[in-house]
């Protein structure tokens, strides 16, 4: 190899605790090359990254920088190094400007005045130079997130690094603004600027990337060149064994209408409309998947439904109208009408952390009768109930006394499944199932989904990822900037036309 | 009420807001960084007591001022301590705080000066003397404004008019200085500090000590300017008026000045009156004593111009990816 | 057991190395200032558990100190730190004159229920204003409820001057209850155990014990206390389980408030007979100590109002035996066991959880821990066991 190397990563490991999150990882990345990095939820790709920005610093191993070693204590080493990092949840001051976010901590002088200006002028050119129009004075929160990652991106040129690291960049972005994204992206590499890519998804390591490094559990499984792979030996690559994303599944032999939604509104805190007219009906025994771009309106339509947002306009679930407002309009309320709910976020909604297995399979029921009489709670009964759903749901280890943080992702979801399941709902709504959620897991779970449609139960499902929707659903609608774009059978779709759809692209016209 | 009644009724208004002035500047200065310190009121009393301790020692005031400033520092270094360091909970660092001073300055005025937790009376270069400002006598008898330049602004020790000036220095170091950037960002969004490379625990020190100093110099004035000498419990809640100014000023410097002002002037009215008659109404100098509290929480309640604290206000930083 | 470190750890041995940290720089204190810290210690314990007297004025401070600790453990419970346990013990106090003072009570065990209802009623309203603004208006309550004891002091001060003062009297303090609301005490109920007539221990001790009976019950066995524990470790998984955060920040304060009112019984019923101009005497803050030490439980509690009224009484003493010595001292202990179980917690508890954590694993491999993360992405420290 004779190109000069921008990274090199010689053996790095770190460890959280009795937690290895990565593990003698070695990697080198060309100058002026965007180089992926990609793997499940939970590989270690953000730990890697974060080592290499100052984050953390690593138990063992070396890092290179432009054939140099390097110490990265902070943040300053790595920005002082020529590494710019763009965080999955950005790090703005959400009331400065533009400016006073790019100039932060990167002033010339001890007054303001001078660098301000001076800021003014670069990001004139910058914009220029790469098609990043932001204005300077307006306020972090009142602009879009496609803008703001701008303001981030602008944040790491204006300090002159070399080396830009974005973690999960699209995530939430739509695909027009993900494709606004990676021409700027190839504008920089084409500077001669090295990128590197974090991401869990195949299509974009395939559209952008020059060299892909994989991880599984903390290790380094393999780099190669992205023009010598495909999508299919990356995934197996990923999780180790080939992926059976099918499901066993009948046809749905759907039954009458359990929910009907007419014209759904939410408006949110700062007064923004997050749904506009959401029209769709569930009848009992079929899935309904609902795809869509993370922040296009999909938690707002749970947590409405759930009843623990306030909307307007109709839902009726068996025929009978639900209150939207008024006093009935809690999520008590809404399991007493037979609606079951395994939220998006387990951690900070679905269980309550702290609370051993045992309290959490009571939690939402706890006035139910079963858990005690009057005023009291039975906790033996909850003990008992609990044992009885860990083994029907192989939760492990099986011990109801343990709390809800010592268990892993996918079997805090077995928990939450099985006490929102085992209500016998007539409406089950579920968000992101399997996110967090390790191989074995993710397939028991799709399994009781399905079975519980089969058992002519009506589903609602809310997922990100068009593997899970495809996969489970038997009507998909795609969400898009509060509205549904469009509903499709998944028999007569595919990922491209939904993608379109969740761009806001395409659209219209009812399957089935 | 004569001009000259006014005159005198606003003047002690201005004593009286002085040390409230400055220890609401130093609760700006620690919040707008994210530290919530409700131990004002504990740095203060320490500050006196020490001040006036060192003061009557030493015979000369400004050894009693650094020595207070001293005291108040060691408290926030406490605070410090436990709130970045440590990442507690700043609010019962603070409420441990009050109790601390409340404690340690009549355990150890006692062991001094077997007083009853008193220091001996402070006089002559112990003190802090009026300052009278250039023309105050010539301009004296110009019809009203002679006497607010000679009684109202003349007149006063040293202190006051340094208060004064923490205003406008406040403001140009929040908002024009580089590190009036980074304070105010630290106090909104730290992840933001730290990953542009900018020590988030420095800058919270900083802060945190810079509010230590103001409200050292808060207390130094209490016991050896407005006063001759520390008395037990003689901060007497003025930390926690403070704080009300601060949520009262929105967290901004001459908001902070006006509200110290008002409040200033309630205490002197009830300093100077029993009871007030209002429109025929009577209302009790208890009244006035509380309503600096009952006006806080009406603007806390947000009826009357919501106050907004600074976001990652009384938040400990852990870092995130 | 997967928690960094045992149970018992957390509930007895930090606190322990807390107390010992507290008091050993208050000994380097009492040392600074010229005393024997050995001495102080003996002639303090010796002041306070050594007699009967001392017993029954240590078991009066720890009647004072286990229903302001409750009060604020109740909302702890919740996550709210309520610091206004000050104001709404001399509102109780308040309630405590009124109900005394206007019914011509023939025996104490009439009076007392009714001054029981008094004193909660009185402290839950001035506790209501501060939990509505907090769960209606975002009103910070550490805030409201330090603003409230003020407004509190000069409410008692104008009410005791103008209003409620002996006519002709000088001192600004109610009438004397009369004979039939008079509490036994200790020498009433338990003669034989030789409490002298002038200890103010009394039968409000009794209710102070129910009421960490009452409050162990209502926290770990009843729907509303899984509900406040549910609110205090999450408010969105509470809103998810349709549990009203309006209804759980009310309703713990308001019993908060009127727990801490509920200290009027002992201190003004029970000690002053009357109602003065401070009847709480810090016992509403010496609360909040008592309930970070007592980790919110009441038995932690009671043993930490225990400690609590032995300071005190035993504080008392020692000024007496050592001239040099100032009870103030006990504040400054209070202050240092605040300080040290409350906002330095994590200075004692890292390091005792890394020698739990390296003595676990060698044995068995341990099972990973899951930081509780927002955001919902946990990126790493989950594996599948």
């Amino acid at each position: 190899m004779t190109e000069p190397l921008a990274i090199e990563l010689r053996g790095i490991s770190k460890a959280f605790g009795p937690v290895q999150a990565n593990r003698d990882i070695s990697i080198q990345v060309k100058r002026g090359s965007i180089h992926g990095i990609i793997g499940e939820n939970g590989a270690g790709k953000s730990t890697l990254m974060s080592i290499l920005y100052g984050f953390y610093r690593a138990d063992s191993g070396e890092i290179l920088i432009g054939g140099k070693p390097t110490e990265i204590p902070d943040s300053q080493a790595a920005i002082d190094a020529g590494i710019g990092m763009v965080f999955q949840h950005f790090k703005l001051v959400e009331n400065f400007t533009v400016l006073e976010n790019v100039v932060l901590g990167a002033e010339d002088g001890a007054l303001l005045r001078p660098s301000l200006a001076k800021a003014r002028r670069l990001l004139r050119q910058l914009a220029d130079d790469y098609e990043m129009d932001v204005d300077p004075d307006a306020v972090i929160e009142d602009l879009g997130v496609g803008q703001q990652q701008r303001v981030e991106i602008l944040k790491a040129l204006y300090r002159e690094a070399d080396i830009l690291i974005l973690d999960e960049p699209t995530g939430v972005l739509t695909p027009a603004e993900a494709d606004h994204l990676f021409r700027i992206l190839n504008g920089l590499r084409d500077e001669g600027k090295t990128i590197i890519l974090i991401t869990h998804k195949l299509r974009e390591i395939m559209e952008i990337t020059d060299t892909v490094s994989v991880m599984r559990r903390g290790e380094m499984t393999a780099t190669v060149r992205t023009a010598d792979t495909s999508p299919e030996e990356l995934a197996e690559l990923m999780v180790g064994r080939k992926v059976l994303l099918r499901v066993d599944k009948k046809p749905a032999t759907p039954g009458d209408v359990v929910l009907e939604v007419e014209n759904l509104r939410v408006v949110d805190d700062r007064r923004v409309e997050r749904l506009r007219g959401i029209d769709l009906t569930i009848r009992a025994g079929e899935i309904l998947g609902v795809a869509g771009v993370s922040g296009n309106g999909q938690s707002e339509l749970l947590e409405v439904l759930g009843g623990y947002a306030k909307g307007t306009g109709t839902i009726r679930v068996n025929g009978q109208p639900i209150d939207l407002t008024g006093r009935t309009s809690d999520a008590r309320s809404r399991r007493a009408r037979g609606i079951a709910h395994v939220p998006e976020d387990r951690q900070r909604e679905g269980l309550i952390m702290d609370y051993r297995a045992w309290e959490n399979v009571g939690f939402g029921y706890h006035d139910d009768p079963k858990f005690g009489a009057g005023f009291l709670m039975d906790n033996a009964a909850l003990r008992r109930d609990c044992e009885g759903k860990m083994e029907r749901f192989d939760v492990r280890p099986p011990d109801p006394n343990l709390a809800a943080k010592n268990f892993s992702g996918g079997n805090q979801q077995k928990i939450v499944l099985a006490r929102e399941i085992e209500r016998n709902p007539d409406l089950l709504l579920i968000g992101q199932p399997t996110r967090g959620v390790d191989i074995g897991a993710i397939e028991f779970i799709h399994q009781q989904i399905v079975a519980l449609r089969d058992q002519g139960k009506a589903i609602l499902l809310v997922s990100v990822e068009l593997d899970e929707i495809l996969a489970l659903s038997d009507r998909i609608a795609v969400m898009f900037d509060g509205r549904i774009m469009g509903e499709r059978l998944p028999s007569e779709t595919d990922q491209g036309e939904l993608g379109l759809m969740m761009a806001g692209m395409a659209g219209s016209g009812v399957a089935a | 009420m004569s001009v000259i009644e006014v005159i005198q009724l606003l003047d002690s208004a201005l004593r009286l807001a002085t040390p409230l002035l400055l220890a609401c500047l130093a609760g700006l200065f620690s919040e707008r960084a994210g530290i919530f310190d409700i131990g004002l009121e504990g740095k203060m009393l320490a500050s006196a007591f020490l001040s006036a301790a060192v003061a009557s020692y030493t015979g000369n005031v400004w050894m009693g001022l650094f020595a207070g400033i001293g005291a108040s520092l060691v408290l926030a270094a406490i605070h410090g301590v436990a709130s970045i360091t440590f990442r507690g909970n700043q609010l019962i660092s603070g409420v441990a705080i009050n109790f601390l001073a409340s404690g340690l300055t009549v355990v150890i005025g006692e062991a001094w000066f077997a007083l009853g937790g008193r220091t001996p009376q402070l006089s002559g270069g112990a003190r802090f003397q009026a300052i009278t400002l250039p023309f105050a006598d010539a301009v004296a008898d110009v019809p009203i404004l002679g006497p607010v330049y000679a009684q109202l602004l003349s007149g006063h020790s040293i202190l006051v008019y340094v208060a004064l000036l923490c205003v406008p220095l406040t403001w140009w170091v929040l908002f024009r200085t580089r590190f009036g950037l980074r304070l105010r960002a630290v106090g909104e969004n730290p992840a933001a500090v730290d990953t542009a490379g900018v020590s988030v625990v420095g800058l919270r020190y900083a802060a945190v000590m810079i509010c230590g100093v103001l409200t050292g110099i808060a207390g130094a004035y209490l016991s050896t300017a407005l006063s001759a000498g520390f008395v037990k419990e003689m901060s007497a809640g003025r930390g926690f008026i403070a704080l009300a100014a601060l949520i009262f000023a929105k967290w901004r410097p001459w908001y902070a000045l006006g509200a110290t002002l008002l409040f200033g002037l309630l205490e002197a009215l009830g300093n100077r009156f029993q009871s007030l008659d209002i429109l025929g109404v009577t209302v009790p100098t208890q009244f006035m004593q509380a309503l600096p509290y009952i006006l806080t929480v009406v603007i806390l309640a947000g009826f009357v111009g919501r106050a907004i604290p600074p976001r990652a206000g009384g938040e400990p930083y852990v870092k995130e990816r | 057991m997967n928690d960094a470190m045992p149970r018992w750890a957390d509930i007895v041995l930090i606190p322990i190395i807390n107390l010992v940290l507290a008091l050993l720089v208050s000994g380097i204190v009492v040392a600074m200032i010229g005393e024997n810290p050995f001495e102080a210690l003996v002639f303090l314990i010796k002041g306070a558990v050594g007699s009967a007297y001392g017993w029954g004025y240590t078991l009066f401070y720890t009647t004072n100190f286990i229903f302001t600790g409750l009060g604020v453990a109740v909302a702890f419970h919740a996550r709210m730190f309520n610091i206004g346990g000050e104001g709404q013990a001399a509102l109780g106090g308040l309630g405590v004159a009124l109900v005394v003072l206007t019914v011509p009570w023939p025996h104490w065990l009439l009076a007392l229920p009714a001054a029981i209802v008094g004193a909660m009623a009185f402290g839950a309203l001035w506790a209501a204003i501060p939990a509505y603004l907090q769960a209606r208006r975002g009103s910070h309550i550490v805030i409201t409820t330090i603003m409230f004891n003020f407004i509190a002091s000069a409410l008692m001060v104008y009410l005791l001057a103008n209003v409620l003062k002996v006519p002709g009297s000088a001192s600004p303090e109610s009438a004397r209850f009369i004979e039939g609301a008079r509490l036994p005490n200790a020498n009433d109920l338990l003669p034989f155990l030789g409490f002298p007539r002038s200890t103010p221990l009394n039968v409000s001790f009794l209710v102070a014990i129910l009421a960490c009976v009452g409050v162990w019950v209502l926290i770990w066995r009843t729907r509303l206390g899984y509900e406040i524990r549910a609110f205090g470790h999450s408010e969105p998984a509470a809103l998810y389980a349709g549990i009203s955060p309006t209804k759980i920040v009310m309703v713990s304060m308001l019993i908060s408030g009127g727990l801490c009112g509920l200290m009027a019984i002992n201190a003004v019923m029970g000690e002053a007979e009357r109602l003065v101009i401070d009847p709480v005497q810090g016992a509403g803050y010496v609360g909040i100590a008592v309930a970070l030490m007592g980790r919110s439980h009441p038995v932690g509690v009671f043993m930490a109002a225990l400690l609590f009224g032995v300071l005190y009484q035993g504080g008392i003493e020692v000024q007496y035996e050592i001239p040099g010595f100032t009870r103030e001292m006990i504040v400054v202990i209070q202050a240092l066991v605040i300080l040290f179980t409350g906002a330095l917690d994590n200075m004692v508890r890292a390091p005792v959880e890394r020698v739990f954590l390296s003595r676990r694993r060698q044995p068995v491999a341990p099972e990973p821990t899951t930081p509780s993360q927002p955001g919902g992405h946990p990126e790493k420290g989950q594996a599948e066991p």
